[in-house]
């Protein structure tokens, strides 16, 4: 027994040893340097059909930037999955890209951990000032009166994708602008064997964009003004109780999509399965699918009263990808002139054309490319009708806990079990107490 | 523990001045020698697992939320903090904690007893030689081998609700349910997660029973065959008896491996199992890497480690003495 | 191999247990195989519509798109590189190990084996983070990148598997006689010429299983690849993930990328199961 006390004791010196003269990579060089100026790191999240639709995307561009600049970027497209965790598990070690985009509701709470560069006002001047972008974009950049910490790169808003020819043919002449036409015409729709409306109940951060905005709808809110968690809100319970009700009540969403987490949705709509679909940006997915673009019609989200706007008729989230800037990074320079570069007008067209996105930077959103009818759907979605995730840093844990919660109750309904205001609630309540103190 | 012997032979003493040097270097080589052999083992076995336990084992009584991470140095101490919060049953969390635990129980006891019930009856069924017997042999080995996330994926294929296997061969083939069920979520989910553990887990059973088999001595079944002991018989009063030691440690490094298993309910259900297959694996995963609270995270695994150390202990004390007993 | 139990017929109630057992955990066994293996041909409507047994047409376009759609020569590469080394490391490191306690007497025997032991019982989990950090500083610290690279991934694989390398090659080295090796000291061989000569040597088809296990547990692993590994680095385990896009699931190409990379490993352990029986029998089971 004395060699095992002994050997455990020298295990336990040996290692705080280690801890304490190696612990918190992160902070060694915490403001970041000019160290290596002729190199980038890029992690970019998967905004294309794949990894590699991506990378064709992205390196021609990333070429451009190495002409004008001599700085070599090293590209990784980090698939959705993984993004989360690798920038938790650079942010910890200190060890990670130069740039990253980030998904703009996690910004909050990737701000809350100091990984990344704040972008105040001297920071803005040098890509050429805040005014270049779009309000509702900036609004989901960060705490409200914190510098933000990333620039919007590419916006999307929600919209109702529709197959024309199943409207036709259930004699549905144009798509929903309330949620009681929605019904009206999915019950047509059923008649003719199609299901109404697809949704995917298992992914966590579609549940949380729907209840998200059916809050809003609501008049409610998941967070009070102070910030704190406040779930269990009546009218919270309503909100999301309504949006389960599409499936548990008006049986407009097929139970099978509880399960969905992987778009299937997405492939359910392109394959003319399914008449509706409520959805971020599809364009693109839904070409790369095989359906032509004069298959399906696109229009707002519907709202209760029928026109969308502020307040409870907010139809959409605000969407979008943020650029943000490591602060451990060995090249600040080049990473901000990187950001400069993505930000330009001539980048935000290339790019939010080939991802069917809204450029966020205002004077690149002129171009003719982005005045067609679908686009002009999304672009007056996000001027007038969509608000921000709340921007606390927490929200990363809501998205989980909240999600999982909605998750849940499509699990409920989809086994045919009762979904009452009562189970909505209890289920709101765990989150609500998985969520941290602070 | 304290005795420095040799079993080495003492070998030939060569004789002069120059023996005695090489005597003394021989005995030190013989003293630091086994040491030198276990260096590489012991080094990588402190660099991976002992010093990140330590470190482990010192993050779970710090507060390290996100607030924190990027710095962890300077993450206040929450002294007992996180362990309060993981064992407080009344509170959510340790109340979640708690059935993740039970459940990852029932699961593991399922699992082990479904393998080593397959694994043995297909070993004694395999015991004689039949037409067959080989690529049989071979078949059942193929869940093993396959990686693990190539095989798991295929029955997240084949559990899918609308367009998978199951759902087609039970109620669309067989019309065995009402209306289809889900498999990857609720209630059912348990039995999906038992099915694929079971399904990858079972062959490894059957090679270390057939492997038991074959040390078991043939005159033993030649007396009993005199004795005019039937086939059966024979299996219950020579086979599973002579198999209990391999049994002591096959159903060990089940248990072990089925409790810790990662792999698979997270390649079947992703990051948020459903509550009913909610592994402790996964679920402290969550708590650490979705939730982003490393201390409380690090604490629920101090505490699983706790756990079995303790189970791992008791089993050994308890069959180890079962066996001396029955050796008497 | 063939341990015939009784010289006497086996009656009818046995084989016909035998039969209907066997029967269907062959139907067990290989459905799963069967759905892979048939998915892996079938076009991509076929996967994503109502399951059928039989494909609507056979295609091999999937085994053409995989390698496209994910770089999966280079994860594969990364894989072989990967797990061979942690392979060869750990066998080599385990069979000096196993000697060590097998044939000498020490102090700290008991606590050498019983910690190595023990480690197997580490919740994955608990580890994970520190060792990430572990690495991350190690590499600050003396410029050895083992963060991100496949050294790193290699170091940690193969301590996964030297537990029950350890431990299986103890139990097989303690059933080679040690007069064997008295003889080859007496003949002049130090204790490794005696290691190397004969013991190894008479030990191989416990060292083959050890081997087997140990390259499997590197090639299948998620948790460590999925976080220890970037772009240029990554293993197949994680990156057959990459199949299920933003935009769809491919699942015909999920499974012929899965066979693609099953083949290997598996017909390596059905080639080698013959000394994985032999092996396990000496080293494992006494």
């Amino acid at each position: 027994m004395r060699s095992i006390r002994a050997a455990a004791t020298g295990a336990v010196t040996l290692s705080l040893v280690l801890a304490a003269t190696a612990c918190g990579g992160g902070s060694s060089s915490g403001g970041g340097s000019d160290d290596s100026p002729k190199t980038l790191t890029y992690w970019a999240s998967n905004q294309g059909a794949s990894v590699a639709v991506d990378k064709q995307v992205l390196q021609p561009e990333l070429d451009k930037f190495q002409k004008t600049t001599g700085i070599k970027v090293k590209l990784e497209v980090v698939p959705w999955p993984d993004l989360l965790n690798r920038i938790l598990t650079a942010t910890t070690s200190g060890q990670g890209p130069d740039v990253l985009n980030i998904g703009n509701t996690w910004s909050a709470s990737l701000q809350a951990t100091g990984a990344l560069l704040p972008w105040d006002t001297k920071n803005f001047a040098k890509i050429g000032g805040k005014d270049r972008f779009a309000g509702t974009a900036l609004g989901s950049t960060g705490a409200a009166g914190k510098d933000p910490a990333a620039v919007p790169l590419y916006s999307m808003a929600y919209a109702l994708y529709y197959n024309k020819k199943i409207f036709a043919d259930a004699g549905v002449s144009k798509p929903p602008a309330t949620w009681d036409e929605l019904a009206a015409d999915s019950r047509k729709i059923q008649a003719k064997g199609k299901s109404p409306l697809g949704a995917e109940g298992s992914n966590l951060s579609e549940n949380i964009h729907h209840v998200f905005v059916f809050a809003k709808q609501h008049g409610a809110d998941f967070f009070t003004a102070d910030g704190k968690p406040d779930f269990t809100d009546p009218k919270v319970v309503d909100a999301v109780k309504s949006y389960v009700d599409l499936m548990a009540k008006d049986k407009v969403i097929p139970a099978g999509d509880a399960e969905y987490a992987q778009n299937q949705s997405v492939s359910d709509f392109a394959k003319g399965k399914q008449a509706m679909l409520l959805w971020q940006s599809a364009a693109a997915n839904l070409t790369s699918q095989g359906m032509s673009e004069d298959a399906y019609g696109i229009a707002p989200v519907p709202v209760i009263s029928g026109t969308p706007g502020t307040g409870t008729q907010v139809n959409s989230a605000v969407m979008g990808i943020n650029l943000a800037v490591f602060k451990n990074t060995h090249n600040l320079d080049g990473a901000t002139r990187f950001v400069k570069f993505m930000t330009s007008d001539d980048e935000q067209k290339i790019l939010n054309k080939a991802y069917s996105s809204i450029p966020p930077v205002t004077s690149a959103q002129a171009d003719p490319a982005f005045a067609g009818p679908a686009t002009a759907v999304l672009k007056n979605t996000l001027a007038t009708s969509a608000a921000a995730l709340p921007q606390v840093a927490s929200e990363s844990q809501f998205e989980t806990t909240v999600g999982t919660a909605v998750k849940n109750l499509f699990a409920d309904a989809a086994a045919g079990r009762a979904v009452t205001s009562d189970s909505v609630k209890a289920e709101l309540q765990k989150a609500q107490q998985q969520m941290p103190a602070a | 523990m304290t005795t420095t012997a040799f079993k080495e032979p003492v070998r030939q003493a060569p004789s002069g001045a120059a023996g005695r040097e090489s005597r003394r270097t021989g005995r030190l080589r013989r003293v630091t020698l086994p040491y030198l052999l276990l260096l590489p083992a012991l080094l990588l076995e402190l660099l991976v697992h002992l010093v990140p336990m330590v470190i482990g084992i010192v993050m779970s009584f710090k507060e390290l939320t996100q607030f924190y991470i990027r710095d962890w140095g300077t993450a206040p101490w929450s002294g007992l903090g996180n362990y309060k919060v993981s064992v407080d049953f009344d509170a959510p969390v340790g109340n979640a904690l708690l059935h993740s635990f039970l459940v990852t129980v029932g699961f593991t006891l399922l699992s082990v007893a479904l393998c080593w019930l397959i694994g043995t009856a297909a070993a004694i069924f395999m015991q004689d030689t039949f037409r067959g017997r080989g690529l049989l042999r071979a078949l059942f080995l193929v869940p093993y081998a396959l990686p693990v996330y190539a095989a798991v994926i295929t029955w997240v294929f084949m559990f899918q609700h609308d367009n998978g296997l199951v759902n087609h061969v039970l109620h669309d083939q067989l019309h065995l349910t009402d209306k289809p069920a889900f498999w990857l979520l609720g209630d059912n989910s348990f039995y999906a997660l038992l099915t694929v553990s079971v399904w990858k887990g079972w062959p490894f059973a059957f090679l270390i029973v057939m492997a038991g088999l074959q040390n078991i001595p043939k005159e033993l079944y030649e007396a009993a065959a005199l004795d005019g002991t039937g086939m059966w018989q024979q299996i219950r009063r020579i086979t599973l008896p002579s198999l209990r030691p391999v049994n002591q440690v096959l159903v060990l490094v089940l248990f072990l491996w089925t409790f810790n298993d990662f792999n698979t309910p997270y390649v079947l259900f992703g990051k948020s199992a459903p509550e009913a297959a909610d592994l402790i694996s996964v679920h402290i995963y969550q708590a650490s890497f979705v939730t982003w609270n490393f201390g409380t995270g690090s604490a629920m695994s101090v505490l699983l480690l706790l756990f079995l150390l303790v189970v791992t202990g008791l089993y050994l004390l308890f069959t180890s003495r079962g066996r001396r007993a029955a050796d008497v | 191999m063939s341990s015939v139990r009784s010289p006497m017929a086996p009656p009818r109630s046995f084989l016909w247990s035998r039969r209907i057992f066997l029967t269907l955990l062959t139907g067990f066994v290989l459905i799963p195989v069967y759905v892979m293996v048939s998915s892996s041909l079938k076009p991509l409507a076929d996967v994503t519509g109502k399951f059928r047994w039989l494909p609507s047409g056979l295609t091999v376009r999937p085994y053409i798109d995989i390698w496209s759609t994910v770089p999966l020569a280079k994860y594969f590469m990364n894989s072989v590189i990967v797990a061979g080394a942690a392979t060869i490391l750990s066998v080599v490191i385990a069979v000096f190990a196993a000697y060590a306690v097998s044939r000498y007497e020490f102090r700290g025997k008991r606590v050498f084996t019983v910690t190595v032991l023990s480690t197997q019982m580490f919740p994955g989990i608990l580890f994970l983070l520190p060792l990430f950090l572990l690495y991350v500083n190690i590499g600050n610290a003396t410029g050895i990148a083992l963060f991100g690279s496949r050294g790193g991934l290699i170091l940690t694989y193969l301590t996964f598997s030297l537990p029950f390398s350890i431990w299986m090659l103890i139990g097989y080295f303690d059933s080679v006689p040690r007069d064997l090796d008295e003889a080859a000291l007496v003949d002049g061989c130090g204790p490794l010429g005696a290691l190397l000569r004969i013991v190894v040597p008479a030990a191989i088809p416990g060292i083959v299983a050890v081997a087997v296990y140990a390259f499997m547990t590197a090639w299948g692993e998620v948790l460590f690849a999925s976080v220890m590994t970037d772009d240029t680095t990554r293993t197949l385990a994680v990156g057959l993930q990459g199949y299920s896009t933003l935009y769809n699931v491919y699942w015909n190409q999920i499974m012929a990328a899965s066979l693609v990379v099953s083949v290997p490993v598996v017909a390596g352990f059905l080639l080698l199961q013959r000394y994985l029986v032999t092996g396990l029998t000496a080293g494992a089971v006494k």
